[in-house]
């Protein structure tokens, strides 16, 4: 029974039992459903092999959603615990384990996926290309993400969650002091999951360097495709750092090496620099793509165009070089000394300047126009307020003498969270009701997202201004309990209401897409926005191919030039158009992926070893295929273009 | 497909173009990988523990045969993308097959050199110093591997389907990761083995 002891939870309660019951059900009822419903071939053929960019955006968008709800929960719990002094709801391992895997579950896997799924939809369509550089690498960058996703979810309900922080600072993630297989799932599924990442990025700079539309030279990207290759940009010269801290990690924890140990010469700090290195870009990876979705809605609603258009290049470009000039402010008081953390201080609070640079643009942009407070634009201005309260108590943290008062208290926690939830998830919220018309072909109800951005801004700042004032008063984040003697008790209440303000926010967002889908009119034309650029100039929704004949840009709002001052933008007749094939390869390859992360949690080296054979064999299988893709006759253009018009 | 016949073979079309384009992009995040395993290996040299030191373990005679091979075998590869370019199939195989050779000599080395450190006592556990000497060499000598395997697969399909715009394409990408691989170990040589012999 030895072998099978080490897949029981180490610290097991009802809420676990009850999430293994819960898990097992759905899966059982998924499986009958697609088998009852007989959807397992078009599931396959329609979804799992589509090397459709369009579609790998919106199946990243499904999981990072379902992410949303898994981190979200993981966050109310902790709310709920911290609620009133000397809660016992939880216990301490049981909080260490969801404050872990709520940072990573909502950074690697919610936000990531969210903003990868936003520049998957978009990015090819504002181009005008017909889909990414490489569409069967795209492929396999979503499966990789969702196997390592799943991996980490697995942990819950086999061998334990990883609970060393999101952060999983060495020796505390070492095996002296994390026993349990939690931090190798930490280490494993990030990893599968940051390989699919990598590609990600190198697909999405090949193409957005190699096949933007005729005429559109750099200085006419829009904002939003500027915004994602300087993210993509800064994912490949990121990524590799963490990788390679990761396999370190994984390492020392499998192998017995000595980076991070405190024995034989190993160095707990190499994780925490390591870590940060990639960590601090991680940040701008998160919210550049945001940045550009602002970028596109402010113009469209405020009726104007962008105010600063070089400007806001530039900014984007400098805070993507400081990006990795500031990593150190992340553990100013673990002993760098004076001129290490005065150097690193400098160089935090200089990113305040391009990013002020950018929130002083989307103003001046505002200036005078013909504002129209659509569900997108309220998002956009909730963001400009809430944003810079968290980026100035930023600024704050970035002098590193202050630090030393609020290091690890409540008041950093109040400070991220209020520079990433109006930065990243209020943008894509905001970009998700945007695009939603152009992925579905019906538009979100816009009195229910009104109501639905109420209770999340809302609920941001009544869940986290009461932290700015429990942390300068002293609480400590990631203690589970507190006596009622330090008076942090109102602040933490007041938290847990603006949290349960946050969760209704989010179920009146999913109930707003049921509703919307039952009842919303699909009868809203290609524009329903009155929009700026190119990817409103297709079909709703969009055809296969995204534009039958190729768009001739001459500025970076080219789609507006057609509208309103007779630019041409589709010249010449169908051509017939060659696209690429469907590929289960990436899912299987994928699939082996988790299976190798699965064994090497366990140690379970056999199967690890069979799984890698098996990664090389699809590698093989890549390279002797012979896949030349498909071409679309003009005749099918013909009649998919004469549908689509027919139906408006 | 377009092609474009004033380029080599392996630039014809468009999506051969995209390929070396990102094949460079991916590069450049080896070039950040591998960064970063210097950049470690260079915090942790002196960091000995218990173990061995650079200088105790290194022997310059198979480090030197190992560089010699591999820096050949980039010679190679690159008079293979010249047969390659002037449509000589069978000499380009020729040079191909010649730099997989030496990259297999230079594994054997290198595995004959790895019993060596853990017969001294420098095993991946026995300090940080070692851990990090390993794993930089391994990553390396793991890519090398890698490239037997791939290079083989090319040079196969050379052989069966000819020199196409997709085998050209492939061949010339595979050449890249090669020569990529010997920029790398001129760092290892340079930087691990005569700054820890020193």
């Amino acid at each position: 029974m030895d072998f099978f002891d080490r897949f029981a939870i180490p610290h097991p309660s009802p809420v676990i039992y009850a999430s293994m019951v819960a898990i097992g059900l759905t899966v059982i009822a998924i499986v009958a459903g697609l088998t009852y419903f007989k959807k397992w071939g078009y599931l396959w053929r329609e979804w799992i092999t589509t090397v459709d960019h369009k579609r790998i955006g919106i199946m990243y968008l499904l999981s990072a959603l379902l992410m949303l709800f898994r981190g979200g929960v993981d966050a109310l719990m902790m709310r709920a615990q911290t609620a009133v002094p000397e809660n016992t709801l939880l216990d301490a391992q049981h909080y260490n384990e969801i404050f872990t895997t709520h940072g990573v579950v909502m950074i690697i896997f919610m936000a990531m996926a969210f903003i990868i799924a936003l520049m998957n939809f978009v990015v090819p369509l504002q181009i005008g290309a017909r889909d990414v550089a490489f569409p069967r690498l795209n492929n396999l960058s979503f499966w990789l993400y969702f196997m390592g996703a799943m991996l980490f979810n697995l942990s819950f309900v086999i061998g334990g969650s990883p609970s060393a922080g999101w952060t999983s600072y060495f020796p505390l993630a070492g095996n002296e002091f994390s026993e349990s297989v939690g931090t190798n799932y930490y280490m494993l599924a990030i990893q599968i999951s940051g390989i699919g990442t990598l590609m990600t990025g190198i697909n999405f700079i090949a193409t957005i360097l190699k096949m933007r539309a005729p005429g559109m030279k750099l200085m006419k990207m829009p904002m939003f495709t500027w915004s994602a290759l300087i993210t993509n940009l800064i994912i490949v010269f990121a990524f590799p750092v963490l990788t390679v801290a990761l396999a370190m990690g994984t390492m020392d924890r499998l192998f017995g090496s000595n980076f991070f140990t405190t024995t034989d010469g190993g160095m707990d700090m190499l994780w925490a620099n390591l870590f940060w290195v990639w960590g601090h870009p991680e940040v701008y990876i998160l919210i550049l793509p945001a940045f550009g979705i602002y970028s596109e809605i402010i113009p469209t609603f405020a009726r104007r165009n962008l105010y600063g258009y070089k400007s806001m290049v530039a900014s984007m470009v400098l805070i993507s070089l400081l990006s990795f000039f500031v990593w150190v402010h992340h553990f100013f008081t673990m002993g760098q000394g004076a001129l290490v953390n005065s150097i690193f201080s400098i160089s935090t609070m200089a990113i305040a300047v391009p990013t002020g640079i950018k929130i002083f643009n989307w103003l001046f942009t505002l200036w005078k126009g013909k504002i129209k407070f659509t569900v997108p634009m309220l998002y956009s201005l909730g963001f400009l307020p809430i944003f810079t309260i968290g980026g100035v108590t930023g600024v704050m943290l970035g002098m590193s003498a202050a630090d030393y008062q609020y290091h690890n208290t409540m008041f950093l926690v109040a400070h991220f969270h209020l520079v990433i939830i109006p930065g990243v998830v209020f943008a894509m919220i905001a970009g998700l009701t945007y695009w939603w018309p152009k992925m579905f072909g019906f538009m979100l109800n816009e009195r229910i997202g009104k109501w639905t951005f109420w209770f999340i801004a809302g609920g941001t700042c009544l869940a986290f201004f009461p932290m700015f004032i429990s942390g300068l008063d002293g609480q400590a984040r990631r203690m589970y309990t507190y006596s009622e003697a330090t008076g942090f008790g109102i602040w933490n209440m007041l938290s847990f209401i603006g949290a349960l303000g946050l969760a209704a926010g989010f179920v009146l967002l999913v109930y707003n897409i049921y509703y919307s889908t039952r009842y919303a009119s699909r009868d809203i034309g290609d524009d329903p926005w009155d929009a700026r650029s190119l990817e409103w100039a297709t079909h709703n929704p969009v055809p296969e191919y995204n534009f039958a004949i190729t768009p001739q840009v001459n500025s970076s709002e080219a789609f507006w030039d057609s509208k309103k001052n007779g630019h041409t933008l589709f010249k010449g007749d169908y051509k017939e158009i060659h696209m690429p094939n469907n590929s289960g390869v990436p899912f299987i390859m994928s699939i082996i992926f988790f299976v190798l992360g699965f064994a090497l949690v366990f140690s379970m080296w056999i199967v690890a070893i069979v799984s890698l054979i098996g990664i090389f064999a699809c590698l093989a299988h890549r390279s002797f295929e012979k896949d030349h893709g498909h071409h679309i006759s003009v005749e099918e253009i013909e009649k998919t273009e004469a549908e689509m018009r027919g139906a408006k | 497909m377009k092609m474009d016949n004033t380029m080599p073979l392996e630039y014809q079309t468009e999506q051969s173009r995209l390929n070396i384009f990102g094949f460079w992009v991916f590069l450049g995040a080896e070039i950040m990988l591998f960064g970063t395993l210097f950049a470690s290996f260079f915090t942790l040299e002196g960091r000995t523990g218990s173990g061995p030191t650079g200088a105790e373990i290194f022997e310059i005679t198979p480090v030197l045969v190992e560089t010699f091979l591999l820096l050949t075998s980039s010679f190679t590869i690159g008079l293979g993308v010249h047969a390659m370019r002037i449509a000589n199939k069978k000499a380009m195989i020729a040079f191909f097959s010649i730099t997989l050779i030496l990259g297999l000599g230079f594994l054997g080395f290198e595995i004959f050199e790895f019993i060596h450190y853990v017969h001294e006592g420098a095993g991946l556990q026995a300090s940080a110093f070692t851990s990090i000497l390993l794993t930089t060499l391994g990553t390396h000598g793991a890519h090398v591997t890698f490239g037997l395997f791939w290079g083989l697969f090319i040079i196969l399909q050379v052989k069966k389907r000819g020199l196409t715009p997709e085998t050209a394409n492939k061949s010339f990408i595979f050449s890249l990761y090669w020569h990529f691989l010997d920029v790398v170990w001129i760092f290892i040589f340079s930087f691990i083995y005569l700054k820890g012999m020193m």
